[in-house]
């Protein structure tokens, strides 16, 4: 036959190919083959995550408005000193942009409306202004002539406020989100105390979050070991009862829950009729409700990822520990508890990140006090039309899920995570 | 049909390497084991016992029908039998995992039955392994004495021992996940035996284990049984493994004891075909019983051949009977003159295993009936098809129950 089993190194095939420029040939083919297969997967992923995702925290930084509109005035402040007013060419830059702009009048309404969100009052200065240029007869000087048409054009606040905006970017929106603002001299300051909400919706989204996932906890977790220690037909049927939930939509289960908490519902009737209350209580449209329904809902997100941990634990754990003189329940804490913190760390991580982006629950069994960080990119998203505002706040709790993530990996490792 | 032989198992000096006063440094070897002298045994010597023990797990049937056990102290007892026989039941009711449904169950003269399994002070090897998989070797083998609120010191002590005994002293630090399946059987064996306990019970505990290996483990378990004197209660479903190692062994089926006694007795004097088939390769025919003198009884065969046999489990003449003859007890051509039984046979088919060759023949009807030969006997000239005498002596034929 051939020589090239006795040749020295490289070894070569038979037709004379070093055997691994073959071997590398034929695995990549396979690789290819099987990027191949799920290509559309992948296409589908960047199209409808990767993209989105990407473009929101693009969004969140965006400030397209006013610099398109302002130009030469934007050019022009670059020089100002920011301590008193800027020089006469920023005014006439400013005249020279507004009258330019009128050509385009949805996209001023655009810039004045974004800078109305700087400082209350803007828009109409923006609209009234222009609406006055170009002037009759060119002004010996428009800062004085401006300043006469509105006296606000003499106040330094709305200069930084178009300085602020002399970007395509901006932080505007991120430290809006978290309650801050840039002040006029261009530090990062907090943000009065009538804009100040952000901090508090995000403190409640944690809050509800955190209680939702205690809960969760503990009710889920005896469950979970009932389902891994019952025998197969029991555990079979706890378990059609624990997924029931999830065949349903969320929005049927919201309205079910009206109709038992509300007052005059099925619940607070038949405390009455008992005798219990002599009043209904308040179960709906408040805390109570947002976290009876959220809990109920969450609850297998919960339990799936504990219970498929412990089916994995061998009932001879917990009876070796006990022949070795350990008492029943400590055996329990000391032997099958440990083995079940990853699938407690993950459906405590799982309930937490579905919870911090919750959104129809409270808005339809909270009152106005209970509404989390959702409701408001919502709020932004449909009602006022704030992409800005909204994609800031949705980048905050993407940053939130992943700084978790991280601390939960550092603490019990992704590795471990079971899901299920 | 327990078999009333009176065995003797020997009993070794309960000296265990863990006591504290022994000098740390003198290492117990097998010699220097002292034999207690031959004595009959007595109540006194009877660790475990069980009386008129059932259990029932559906109120239908009972896995275990009336099991009377005593267990002697320092002995090592198997029981044996297939899977269902009721012989893991009956080991969980004394670790007290199971509640027997009536009966009871004696240690060291004190009722179990109402003794929760964690005050039992009875150390327990399971299947598969059992080792805590987030706690290192140390710490698994220090458990048992942590829970008894032992010294640090105290602890260390007797880890360190334990580990040395198993020879893994050197992977105290490690995971049981990064041992191998030998290894992780050996810190169970130490973590079972660390605590001192007068029993220690064993739920076959080299079922994982690949043949060698398993070979290897049963003589380590056997000389540290010698070495520490604690008693053993050891389950397993495979009769070498129960002959190998155990002074006694508990043949179980149908939730009843079939026999009970010394390996070789097993083997040699089975008190039923269950245990004659059940142990060991076995050659059976059947025939119904002719006449009986004394201890001797005459089997006539279907076709009219009498076959002599010992007469252990026979009922009245005119019964049926079945005989078991050990493969290596059948002898041929000349050897087969001097034996009482002498037939004539066909060779079917040779089977060479290397150091002996197993010889299929037909037989008095049969059609595997199964010689063997040990290969330095082996006549070669011997051809398939060729019609040799053999036979069989009457006290190696054993004339049983019908199966």
């Amino acid at each position: 036959m051939t020589d090239t089993t006795l040749s020295a190194p490289p070894l070569l095939t038979v037709d004379g190919t070093p055997l691994k420029t073959r071997l590398r040939h034929i695995e990549r083919l396979n690789q290819f083959k099987s990027l191949l297969l799920i290509l559309p997967l992948i296409a589908f992923l960047v199209l409808t995550f990767l993209a989105p995702i990407a473009a929101m925290l693009v969004r969140s930084v965006d400030n397209p408005e006013v610099a398109p509109v302002l130009p030469k005035t934007v050019a022009a402040i670059q020089q100002w000193n920011k301590k008193s007013l800027p020089g006469e060419e920023a005014y006439a830059a400013l005249a020279s942009d507004l009258t330019a702009a009128k050509e385009d009048p949805s996209q001023l309404a655009e810039a004045a409306k974004r800078l109305n969100m700087e400082i209350p009052g803007f828009r109409s200065l923006v609209q009234k202004t222009a609406r006055n240029l170009p002037m009759e007869t060119e002004p010996e000087s428009y800062k004085t002539a401006l300043v006469e048409l509105d006296e606000r054009w003499g106040d330094p606040a709305y200069w930084h406020a178009i300085e602020r905006n002399a970007s395509t970017s901006t932080p505007f929106y991120l430290l809006s989100s978290l309650d801050m603002s840039v002040n006029d001299e261009g530090e990062i300051a907090k943000a009065e105390p009538d804009k100040a909400i952000y901090l508090e919706v995000f403190a409640r989204t944690f809050w509800i979050s955190a209680v939702v996932t205690v809960v969760c906890l503990f009710l889920g977790f005896p469950l979970a070991y009932l389902l891994a220690t019952l025998p197969t037909r029991q555990s079979n049927l706890l378990m059609i009862l624990v997924l029931l939930p999830f065949w349903t939509s969320v929005l049927v289960r919201v309205a079910a829950w009206i109709v038992l908490l509300q007052s005059g519902g099925l619940i607070n009737g038949a405390l009455e009729t008992v005798g219990l209350i002599d009043e209904p209580l308040e179960l709906v449209f408040n805390r109570t409700g947002v976290y009876i329904s959220m809990v109920h809902i969450l609850l297998p997100y919960m339990i799936l990822p504990i219970y498929s941990v412990m089916k994995g634990i061998s009932p001879s754990y917990m009876r070796a520990a006990i022949s070795l003189g350990c008492h029943p329940i400590r055996s329990f804490w000391k032997v099958y508890f440990p083995q079940c913190i990853a699938g407690v760390a993950a459906g405590a991580l799982l309930v937490f990140i579905l919870c911090i982006g919750y959104y129809i629950t409270p808005a339809l069994l909270g009152g106005p006090k209970d509404q989390m960080v959702s409701y408001f990119v919502a709020f932004y998203t449909n009602t006022t039309i704030n992409w800005g505002m909204a994609t800031a706040l949705g980048a905050l709790l993407l940053l939130a899920t992943v700084v978790l993530y991280a601390i939960y990996n550092r603490l019990v490792g992704a590795n471990n995570l079971k899901l299920g | 049909m327990t078999s009333q032989t009176l065995a003797k198992a020997p009993s070794f000096s309960f000296r265990s390497m863990f006591m504290r006063d022994a000098e740390p440094g003198l290492k117990t070897s097998g010699n220097e084991e002292s034999l207690s002298p031959d004595a009959p045994a007595a109540d006194s010597d009877t660790l475990v016992s069980f009386r008129q023990v059932q259990k029932s797990y559906d109120g239908d049937s009972l896995v275990v029908k009336n099991l009377n056990l005593e267990i002697r102290r320092g002995e090592f007892l198997t029981m044996l039998g297939p899977s269902g026989s009721g012989k893991t039941t009956s080991l969980m009711m004394l670790a007290g995992f199971e509640v027997p449904t009536s009966g009871e169950i004696r240690l060291d003269g004190k009722l179990l039955n109402n003794v929760p399994p964690h005050k039992r002070n009875i150390g327990m090897v399971f299947q598969n392994y059992a080792l805590f998989p987030h706690l290192t070797i140390f710490e698994n083998v220090a458990f048992p004495l942590k829970v008894r609120n032992e010294g640090f010191r105290e602890i260390r002590y007797q880890v360190d021992k334990a580990l040395e005994m198993v020879q893994l002293d050197k992977f105290a630090q490690r995971y049981p996940a990064q041992l191998s399946g030998g290894q992780q059987q050996r810190v169970a064996l130490a973590r079972a035996l660390v605590f001192k306990p007068q029993l220690v019970l064993m739920d076959e505990p080299l079922g994982a284990l690949d043949k060698q290996l398993r070979e290897h483990m049963q003589m380590e378990i056997k000389h540290i049984h010698q070495q520490l004197g604690v008693t053993v209660v050891y389950v397993t479903h495979d009769q070498s493994e129960a002959l190998t190692m155990s002074d006694r062994v508990a043949v179980f089926n149908n939730g009843i004891i079939q026999q009970i006694d010394k390996p070789e007795v097993l083997y040699e004097r089975p008190a039923n075909s269950f245990v004659a088939n059940f142990i060991g390769e076995n050659n059976r025919l059947t025939g119904k019983l002719l006449s009986r003198d004394g201890e001797q009884c005459v089997v006539e065969m279907p076709y009219g051949e009498k076959v002599i046999a010992s007469a252990i489990n026979v009922g009245e003449i005119g019964d049926p009977v079945s005989l078991s003859i050990r493969p290596e007890r059948v002898v041929l051509n000349d050897a087969a003159l001097s034996v009482q039984n002498r037939f004539n046979g066909q060779i079917r088919e040779f089977i060479y295993l290397g150091d002996h060759v197993r010889i299929r023949m037909e037989v008095c009807g049969t059609h595997d009936f199964i010689i063997k030969m040990p290969t330095s006997q082996f006549d070669s000239r011997l051809r398939e098809g060729d019609v040799v005498p053999l036979g069989w002596a009457a006290e190696y034929a054993h004339a049983l129950d019908p199966v």
